[in-house]
């Protein structure tokens, strides 16, 4: 769990030419993420070569992450943007269920592009009721989310059979399939893009047929990330940078936060939460439709009841699992997209190889725990190094079922053991009217 | 002093049957807006919003829909008062959902290999499925206490895990071989541990348990001394705690308590209908529950009030089809109902709270002749 060192905004700039590594390692908290990833990836790494199973780091498998992550990504944000300006949003799900029906209305009746704008639209909507009943009206957070959600679910039903039942393909619990999908590209001589009709080389392509230990993963793992990405993908991908600066940098962003951590004293400074309030929950719809939309317009071609399918409620695992922090729920999204791609792709293999990979990495917890002279968290990371082992060398099958619930479970296991880490915002969930304190 | 506040009340009711009135009021205020905006819905997207409330009407006073409606009210008053328990400590149990269903598969599968009388075989499979739902519910009442763990999120993350465990149960141990491929189900519970019907195929005893279960609902949380720690801890848990109440133990208890209500739910499916854990099992009555606590403010008989209402909808949603009209929209009413009630609760109670300083002020400004010094200025006004 060490990977969720918060990012500090104070990193960029970070290490001291002088100073050695280990004195990069203490002042900067992004060289500790990057150590963190490393170590990470050279352990997934042995794992693939270890174990034979070769997906585990194929560009395959590297784009359905990333095509299962951005629906998880946005639905975190959503939470993020909610929780920071203080309004828990339980009612994720519910707005995603808006962005899917709307985007993939829009995208039936006229193309994906405002197909994902109408998407958005919905989300909006969602976002709004639920600053009404909050913000307005100081109703109990949960309880609001959880009327959105219901109402989500029979509202798009009830539309679907005014809008969709009767049309070719078209019925209660689906849309007609779309015309067209979102275009995407692949980068040019790294991935084999055209440049004005030439066909250029796939140099990670044939890296990673070559499948070198190390090389052979990196060039995986990065001709995923450029090879046949969608717009949406890369525009999504955009806003989680530009929610952290706009969060971190910018006077709104301040004042948005704030309105999360300490309303009375921000009012008193004539900061206007209210509408701040809604802002934030305008933002939060607006990416929970977004991610809504993706899923109807580019992860798939039409609208499906239930396609959202819980990513709402493990975005908002996300946010928890991210610390509140941009990044930090692109790292959470990314990993429940990893563990999902891996059971669609090679559901038997890469999921025991996994094993393998979680005894590599409590191992090296061990060691660090030791070296730290930390005997306790030492030992049990030791012990779970050798248990883990022994699954992998004598389970030759995971039950589908359960390797259903592995990300509810991560997030269970992240509250019970790190939360005296985690740092959520102050006031999220509580109850506020303005002008309450003076 | 006494005399001249009482002469202030209209209609001479006491305090208590006036705020009674005014929440029943508020319930019922919201219940008819929330109708006005799902007509108004109707209306937009050009159906006849009158000819539906007709329908509906027409068809909900046959005597088989009046049974239907309390056949489908049953496992949502279970469900609400399940979630009411957890409301009145301040608890959000967001977790019932997958309480009932981890409760119903292990109920049906343990009541399908007991063998004994009739009366005491039911009754064993309804404690079993209890104890399962309370079982499931202590995961997060352990996580809650011992780790400060947000239950909200914790039985949110549960209800997702208890689907995967009972797929996994189900798939790998209690599939019935004996069942074609179409209908799987567990193994049948043999006919000794059927639930009695009250109206053949029309009601299932379990409609009178669950009548029980509000009564002792009422009793335990109104009336008791524990009911009295429950609430209190619940309304203001640092004054409860100063009080000697620990409020550890009050969370293990309550959502225990919770859990094992919530074990209840699919009951009348699994004992009255299918006889066996398998397709036909309801889902999403645990968020019904939620609903139907929040419209009936918590209360037993609100709760059995609520509880029809939405068995009504559900009942007579067939009717809507017949006149082209999607009954999805009922869907749409209960959440609109939710949203309603909330709102209105939330504005009423902040108006009666106004009102109560202000006619405080005025007994005290009748009964000295001056304005305390204490009132605010501008609340007499």
């Amino acid at each position: 769990m060490s990977v969720q060192a918060p990012v500090s905004p104070t990193t960029g700039t970070g290490g001291n030419p002088t100073g050695g590594f280990r004195e990069l390692l203490q002042r900067s908290s992004a060289a500790r993420l990057v150590l963190a990833g490393a170590i990470l990836f050279i352990a997934l790494s042995a794992t693939r070569v270890i174990s034979d199973a070769d997906d585990l780091t194929s560009s395959g498998t590297m784009g359905t992450t990333l095509r299962l992550t951005i629906p998880i990504l946005l639905a975190g944000m959503a939470g993020l943007f909610a929780e920071r300006v203080g309004i828990v949003n339980i009612g994720i799900e519910g707005m995603m269920i808006f962005g899917t029906w709307f985007g993939g209305y829009g995208a039936w009746q006229f193309g994906p592009w405002i197909g994902l704008l109408l998407g958005i639209g919905g989300g909006i909507i969602g976002g709004l009721i639920h600053a009404v009943a909050t913000v307005r009206f100081n109703v109990d957070h949960v309880i609001s989310g959880v009327a959105i959600n219901i109402l989500a679910f029979g509202g798009m039903r009830y539309l679907s059979e005014l809008a969709f039942v009767g049309e070719a393909g078209g019925g209660i619990s689906q849309s007609p399939k779309q015309q067209a999908p979102i275009p995407t590209f692949s980068v040019p001589i790294l991935a084999g893009g055209e440049i004005f009709g030439w066909k250029s080389p796939d140099i990670l392509g044939w890296l990673e047929d070559k499948a070198w230990f190390l090389i052979g993963d990196l060039a995986g793992i990065m001709r995923g990330l450029v090879h046949n990405v969608s717009w949406a993908t890369f525009l999504a991908l955009l806003l989680v940078p530009l929610s952290a600066w706009f969060l971190w940098r910018t006077r709104l962003g301040l004042r948005l936060r704030s309105s999360g951590e300490e309303p009375n004293a921000a009012e008193s400074l004539g900061v206007r939460i209210v509408r701040l309030r809604y802002l934030g929950l305008v933002i939060s719809g607006a990416f929970a439709g977004l991610g809504g939309a993706y899923l109807s317009i580019v992860a798939s071609s039409y609208y499906r009841q239930g396609q959202t399918a819980g990513r709402g409620f493990i975005g908002l695992a996300t946010v928890i699992f991210g610390n509140w922090r941009p990044f930090g729920v692109l790292g959470g999204a990314t990993l429940f997209g990893f563990a999902e791609a891996l059971k669609l792709r090679s559901p038997s293999e890469s999921l025991i190889a996994l094993f393998l990979f979680v005894s590599f990495v409590a191992g090296l917890f061990a060691i660090r725990s030791l070296y730290r002279r930390q005997a306790i968290g030492g030992v049990v990371a030791a012990v779970a190094a050798v248990l883990f082992l022994l699954v992998y060398l004598t389970v030759n099958k995971v039950p589908d079922s359960l390797t259903q619930a592995t990300p509810y479970l991560i997030t269970l296991i992240v509250l019970a053991t790190a939360s005296q880490r985690l740092r959520p915002p102050a006031f999220a969930g509580r109850p506020w009217r303005p002008g309450s304190s003076h | 002093m006494s005399s001249s506040a009482s002469t202030q009340r209209p209609k001479g009711l006491s305090p208590g049957a006036q705020s009674a009135l005014i929440t029943t009021a508020s319930s019922v205020g919201a219940v008819v807006l929330a109708l006005l905006i799902s007509g108004l819905i109707l209306w937009i997207t050009g159906k006849d919003a009158l000819d539906a409330f007709d329908r509906m009407i027409d068809v909900g006073l046959q005597k088989n829909k009046l049974l239907e409606m309390l056949q489908r009210a049953t496992p949502m008053m279970l469900s609400a008062v399940a979630v009411a328990v957890g409301f009145k400590m301040g608890l959000f149990n967001i977790g019932v959902e997958g309480q009932y269903l981890f409760a119903a598969l292990i109920a049906a599968v343990v009541g399908a290999h007991l063998s004994l009388p009739a009366p005491l075989h039911v009754t064993a499979i309804l404690l079993v499925a209890m104890a399962a739902g309370a079982a499931w519910a202590s995961i997060a009442a352990v996580l809650k206490v011992k780790r400060g763990v947000n239950e909200v999120i914790a039985t949110i993350m549960l209800n997702y895990i208890a689907l995967s465990v009972i797929q996994w149960l189900f798939d790998e141990f209690f599939r019935d071989a004996a069942e074609n491929d179409l209908n799987v189900k567990t193994k049948l519970i043999p006919r000794s541990g059927w639930m009695p019907h009250l109206v053949t195929g029309r009601l299932t005893g379990m409609f009178l348990v669950a009548l029980l279960v509000v009564f002792v609902y009422w009793l335990l949380v109104f009336k008791s001394r524990f009911g009295f720690q429950l609430r209190s801890s619940g309304l203001n848990p640092v004054a409860a705690r100063t009080a000697g109440i620990a409020s550890s133990k009050m969370i293990i208890i309550a959502l225990l308590i919770s859990g094992a209500v919530a074990g209840l739910i699919a009951m009348p499916s699994v004992l009255g209908e299918i006889h066996a854990y398998g397709q036909g099992i309801p889902d999403g009555l645990g968020f019904a529950g939620i609903a139907v606590a929040l419209l009936g403010r918590n209360h037993p008989l609100g709760i059995v009030a609520a509880a029809c209402l939405f068995g009504f909808l559900d009942a007579t949603a067939s009717a809507l089809q017949l006149g082209g009209i999607p009954n999805s929209i009922v869907e749409v009413m209960q959440a609109i109902i939710v949203l309603t009630v909330v709102i209105v609760n939330e504005a009423v109670s902040r108006w009666s709270a106004r009102r109560t300083v202000a006619r405080t002020v005025e007994v005290l400004e009748s009964t000295t002749g001056t304005t305390p010094a204490g009132a605010p200025a501008g609340a007499s006004a």
